[in-house]
């Protein structure tokens, strides 16, 4: 234990406009605490220099998993536990599903909330290259109201996102595709259950005919944010699956990410698995 | 004499408390007058100390303060050498070193104040690395930066070369690992001039912190006190460390007239506390084109860290296992432990012998590629047998059937039809799988002279109730020490299981039965405690008050009669060397251990070529260990052993920055979970060992050497890359095969 | 020094007994069970989430208790290791673990027996992988996890406990 808990403040307002009101007034003052997974870790680690905190969880309106016809709206609040069990995203979006199951262990899941994944901007998150391959909205709400935002482009750097110290993230919103898409996710880790990414890779195409008729590629691990690979996408869409094509994505993709050194592995082994993933995926695509 | 627990899987006798959470580990105690303690180490590697500032903001004058000038006695904390610091006080040698301690006793603050001590260090140059230190631009231990160095000689090596047809050379490397005990490590202490000093802790060897507290405090040996908590798990971690901690908590206790405890969180556990040596070990083989031996030159080097500490014990173990469990008639050995600016490596289940074994059994891989023979072809040809001598001349007076263990693995393992079968399956495949083995051997009981040196003691006491209490130092640290004595008291005295008590390890209480290492609580603690048990049967029976062949209440009435007519019941047991053991530590050569066991492993693995990961599918275990005293224990030894040194095979990385470790946290130090271990198969052959209970030899350590040699055997099987340094992190394997396939895109 | 603030009033039910206890808003629930409630069978190896030992169940949901705040076991449920017992009666896991020796150390075994709760609660009979994914979350040094795994078969075959509201 290595924080001063009696600095660290936590208040738990009943309703949204209370909330919204706090943050109104103090913007940035007051930071959103949801399920804590990722805040108490660096509580305890003494690397949580702000001190005052607000929790969502009386927050009816960010729970829940609301199903229309052409979208499914999460609340941030839902937790990966919530995810994995839905019958509608275990259909639609079982990258989600698989990311959920992937993260952390059981106890973990009962609290971590996507919400909290997405905001928490870890490159390393594992449910974020999911949303960008499903293309998500993210809806933000303040006191001057809600805005939607697509997810792609919601980061913007090392830990920066779009939204403003006034704004609570509310919901995710899923749209439900028409069309069959093929679909592809693997979380490369330290380890088989309870890891940390190294590479993540999700992956969606639409096929016709044999040919990629429209594509997306989303990674983590291997940029300062979670990075959905536009230029590979365009390298491969409206293209046939051949030994060619994939040699060029994977180069396009070389370019395209800029993974690094760390405590938990090495650049060039990062660069090396997102291309044999991406070829595993184009592999699936072809059959 | 029956067996009626030997041998059985009697319940474990502290099994209810752990079940239900009532057993206390020392964290768990709480004391009404009791304060908090904590460390404040040094930030850098190597330095002179300056000063120390006390920053604002912080009520001081709450706070106890401890540095080095205010230790009553001397200020180290002796093992084998002395030299090192309980408290740095001038010199800096690692990035963990201890410096100031603090106590008070709102943990909170405590945190806080830590962080606002500042030592200011003037840097000094540190070496990091086996080849910096063994160059020795920077001397910094001693002359030469050697902490110890071991030499043996049999046959005539030079002299062979020339009667080789083939020589193979190779270099192997073994990283750190962290015990990763789940129970951080604690000390809770009393102290004071009047009545002396008290610990509880969570240890491993209630002695040896009991050695090291003497001088610090000055005081004579019966004021100082060492009790055991319930211990969380030790895997050698809790062997010489406790020493520090008891030591620091100690001094606040003595400084603040407080019962002070300190308990380690997980991140200053993991960064400060020893961990297994590191290695680098270069073999030079000579063999016959038929697969004979007839030359191994073995250059093994062991990383110690910044002080001595265990090194020139686990130094010993590594060098007396590094040929291996083969005859070969001439060994040339040289080995040293050299010093770098980490903290000190230590004592690790296995003892330096889970590396030396990694590189022989890797190595003997590549010998037998030389020679053309499949591997166990080569070991087959080369096994020790009864009346052969190992490496340091040491005659084998039992039994050692390779074969038959080699065989019965492969058998279980049905290892000839999956290499076959792999063979076939893998081109192509994106997951290639492989099978591989290793054949070896684990020294029960201390090296050398060490038992003799050690001469350890149990008593057992009988109670008015007919209980019999065993007096022992040796820790339950969840091997089942506790059953184990009890199972073999039991059976010599012929009552029930549930009679027995084991004494908490209190060196107020209990005599000194030797630390808990090396494997030899089973074999040689266990002896003591059949001995001192018929003993005391033999006491009531010479009384008259017990007929040889009695019921159990006949014996309950016996030591109630003894104890009111004649005084306490108490035998005691010293431990006596088996007849015609010879070890000379001047030559390092003879009878460097009264038995082994011997085993068999096969792993089998498989690797995905897209991320490099290699797992564990299969596992294997056969060994001779002796008799089995308790069937499930002994198999969860093995399964605990085999999982750790899988964990030390293929995932658990130490990421040095500077000589200090970068990833101390569970989430970035990787071991093995539920998920990652595959099935564990155990098998034991039983061949009684006439000086160990019942036939018992010791097996605790057994199970970490053979793993990783095997694990990666299988990798090259799968893949063809030769691995020849573990951790074989994907990272790892990707460069290797990368370098296999041509360059990386 | 930094600036604190006041403590709060923690009500919830653990064990099946109503507690009442002053506490920091951001104090880990797992310091509040263990110093303000004496609760020690729950057991801390990690304070990061990683290791498990500190689980518990709260308002019947497995929890890590290092990562959850004070504040927020206010108005909960909560069972530890201590409420898994009826008296001296231990729970068919319990004794599933002592006989099958699922305990070697034991600082694991308290979070390792509310995980197998939790599990059970889920997959009554559980698969190989079920077992293996449902332990994840709970490390432990001493055992290679065989003989746990042993010991959750054995408790589905002998449990008669009442695992409902688990999860
Ligand atoms: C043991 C362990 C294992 C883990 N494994 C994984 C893993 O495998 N993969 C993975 O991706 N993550 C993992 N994590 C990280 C973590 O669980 C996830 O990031 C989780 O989704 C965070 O959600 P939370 O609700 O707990 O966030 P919190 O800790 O409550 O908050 C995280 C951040 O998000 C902000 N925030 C939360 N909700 C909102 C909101 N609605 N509006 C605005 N800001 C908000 C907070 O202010 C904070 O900055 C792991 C964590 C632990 C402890
Ligand atoms: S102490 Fe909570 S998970 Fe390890
Ligand atoms: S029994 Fe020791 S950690 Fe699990």
């Amino acid at each position: 234990m290595r924080a001063y808990i009696p600095a660290y403040d936590l208040r738990v307002p009943g309703s949204l406009s209370e909330a919204l009101a706090l943050i109104g007034r103090e913007p940035g003052v007051w930071q959103p605490f949801a399920g804590g997974t990722d805040l108490m870790v660096l509580l305890e680690a003494g690397k949580l220099p702000h001190k005052k905190f607000l929790s969502l969880t009386k927050l009816a309106d960010f729970r829940g998993i609301e199903c229309t016809a052409d979208a499914v709206l999460l609340g941030a609040l839902t937790t990966y536990t919530e995810i994995q069990a839905h019958p509608i995203l275990q259909a639609e979006f079982p990258l989600l599903c698989t990311a959920a199951r992937e993260t952390g262990s059981i106890a973990t899941q009962n609290r971590g909330t996507l919400g909290g994944n997405v905001v928490n901007a870890s490159p390393a998150a594992d449910s974020p290259p999911a949303l960008l391959v499903y293309d998500a909205d993210v809806e933000l709400v303040s006191e001057r109201g809600l805005r939607w935002l697509p997810y792609h482009g919601f980061h913007t750097g090392y830990k920066k996102m779009q939204i403003a110290p006034n704004e609570l993230l509310r919901a995710i919103r899923l749209p439900r595709r028409a069309q069959q898409w093929k679909q592809y996710y693997r979380k490369v880790g330290t380890r088989k259950a309870q890891a940390i990414s190294k590479v993540c890779f999700a992956g969606a195409a639409r096929m016709e005919n044999g040919t990629v008729r429209d594509i997306r590629v989303a990674l983590g691990s291997v940029a300062p944010i979670v990075l959905r690979a536009v230029k590979t996408e365009a390298a491969i869409r409206g293209n046939r699956i051949t030994p060619d094509n994939i040699a060029a994505a994977k180069g396009v993709l070389a370019r395209e990410i800029a993974p690094i050194d760390d405590i938990r592995s090495t650049a060039r082994y990062r660069l090396r698995v997102a291309q044999n993933l991406l070829q595993e995926f184009l592999m699936l695509l072809s059959r | 004499m029956e067996e009626k627990y030997f041998g059985h899987s009697v319940e474990r006798k502290e099994g209810r408390g752990k079940v239900t959470g009532r057993a206390q580990y020392v964290d768990d105690l709480a004391f009404p007058d009791m304060i908090h303690g904590v460390t404040v180490r040094s930030s850098i590697a190597r330095g002179r100390i300056l000063g120390i500032r006390y920053g604002e903001g912080i009520p001081w004058n709450e706070f106890a303060i401890v540095t080095a000038k205010d230790i009553p006695g001397t200020n180290e904390i002796s093992l084998i050498l002395h030299d090192q610091p309980c408290l740095a006080s001038e010199f800096i040698n690692h990035p963990e070193e201890p410096v100031v301690l603090l106590a008070h006793p709102d943990k909170y603050l405590l945190e806080e104040a830590r962080r606002a001590v500042h030592i200011d260090i003037e840097p000094l140059p540190a070496v990091f690395t086996i080849e910096d230190s063994l160059a020795k631009r920077t001397i910094i231990w001693g002359e030469d930066n050697v902490l110890k160095a071991y030499h043996v000689d049999k046959g005539d090596v030079d002299g062979a070369w020339a009667t080789a047809d083939v020589i193979v050379e190779g270099e192997y490397r073994t990283g750190a690992q962290e015990q990763l005990y789940i129970e951080n490590q604690g000390m809770i202490a009393v102290a004071n001039p009047a009545d002396g000093v008290t610990v509880w802790g969570s240890l491993q060897c209630p002695y040896y912190v009991h050695k090291a507290l003497v001088p610090i405090f000055g005081l004579p040996a019966e004021k100082i006190r060492v009790i055991q908590a319930e211990t969380g798990g030790g895997f050698g971690g809790k062997e010489e460390y406790p020493s520090m901690i008891a030591a620091h908590a100690a001094l606040l206790a003595w400084k603040s007239g407080k019962r002070v405890k300190i308990v380690y969180d997980r991140a200053e556990d993991m960064v400060a506390t020893t961990k297994r040596h590191p290695s680098r070990t270069r073999h030079r083989t000579g063999v016959t084109r038929d697969g004979k031996l007839v030359a191994m030159d073995i250059d093994l080097v062991i990383d110690g860290g910044a002080y001595a500490t265990l090194s020139a014990v686990v130094l010993s173990r590594a060098t007396i296992h590094s040929a291996g469990p083969y005859v070969c008639p001439n060994v040339r050995i040289r080995s040293q432990a050299v010093a770098t600016n980490a903290p000190p490596h230590g004592a690790f289940r296995g003892f330096g012998a889970p590396q030396s074994i990694f590189a022989v059994e890797r190595h003997l891989d590549q010998v037998a590629r030389a020679v053309n023979l499949a591997p166990e072809e080569l070991r087959r040809r080369n096994f020790l047998h009864r009346d052969q001598t190992t490496a340091t001349g040491q005659i084998i007076h039992e039994d050692v059937n390779f074969d038959g263990l080699l065989d019965r693995a492969f058998k279980e393992s049905d290892y000839h039809a999956k290499r076959e079968r792999f063979a076939k399956e893998n081109p192509g495949a994106t997951v290639k799988r492989g099978i591989g083995f290793s054949t070896f051997m684990h020294g029960a009981g201390f090296t050398g002279s060490g038992e003799v040196y050690l001469a350890s003691v149990v008593e057992l006491e009988a109670t008015a109730e007919g209980c019999v209490r065993v007096l022992a130092a040796s820790t339950e640290i969840g091997q089942g020490a506790n059953t184990i004595f009890s199972q073999i008291a039991a059976d010599a005295l012929g009552i029930s299981y549930d009679r027995i008590e084991v004494a908490q390890p209190d060196t107020g209480a209990v005599p000194n039965s030797g630390p808990t290492v090396a494997s030899r609580t089973s074999m040689v603690v266990g002896n003591l405690v059949e001995k001192a048990a018929l003993d005391l049967k033999k006491t009531l029976v010479e009384s008259g008050l017990l007929c040889d062949a009695c019921t159990e209440d006949e014996f309950v009435r016996a030591c109630k009669r003894y104890i009111e007519t004649r005084g306490p019941l108490r035998t005691r047991s010293q431990y006596e060397p088996p007849p015609g053991l010879h070890w000379d530590d001047t030559t390092y050569s003879g009878d460097a251990y009264g038995t082994y066991a011997w085993a068999v492993y096969v792993a089998e693995v498989a690797v995905d070529t897209l991320t490099y990961e290699a797992r564990v599918t299969d596992f294997i275990a056969v060994q001779e260990i002796g008799k089995v005293i308790h069937p499930v224990l002994a198999a969860g030894q093995i399964e605990g052993g085999v999982a750790q040194a899988i964990g030390m095979a293929l995932y658990e990385n130490v990421a040095w920055r500077e000589g200090r470790m970068a990833n101390g946290q569970m989430t970035n130090y990787i071991m093995p979970t539920a998920a990652d271990i595959p099935p564990i198969r155990v098998f034991f052959e039983e061949q009684p060992y006439p000086f160990g209970p019942h036939g018992a030899k010791g097996i605790g350590e057994l199970p970490m050497d053979g793993p990783a040699p095997s694990i990666l055997n299988a990798i090259e099987n799968a893949t063809g890359v030769c691995l020849r340094e573990i951790p074989a992190t994907p990272e790892v394997l990707m460069e290797a095969m990368a370098g296999k396939a041509g360059a990386l895109v | 020094m930094s600036e604190t603030v006041a403590k709060i009033n923690i009500a919830c039910i653990v064990n099946g007994a109503r507690q009442r206890v002053q506490a920091y808003p951001m104090a880990r629930l797992l310091d509040i069970l263990r110093e303000e409630m004496h609760l020690t069978g729950t057991k801390e190896g990690c304070g990061e989430g990683e290791c498990g030992a500190c689980a518990v169940l709260l308002n019947g949901a497995i929890v890590n208790s290092c990562l959850v705040p004070a504040i927020e076991a206010d108005g909960s449920e909560i069972r530890t290791i201590e409420g898994v017992a009826s008296g001296d009666q231990l729970s068919a896991v319990q004794s599933a673990f002592l006989e099958c020796g699922g305990a070697q150390c034991g600082i694991c075994t308290p979070g390792m027996v509310i995980a197998a709760m939790a599990l059970l609660a889920r997959h009554p009979h559980p698969g190989d992988a079920e077992i293996r994914e449902g332990l994840a979350g709970n490390l432990c040094r001493c055992t290679g996890y065989q003989k746990i795994f042993a010991s959750v078969v054995r408790a589905c075959k002998t449990s008669g406990e009442k695992l409902a509201g688990t999860r």
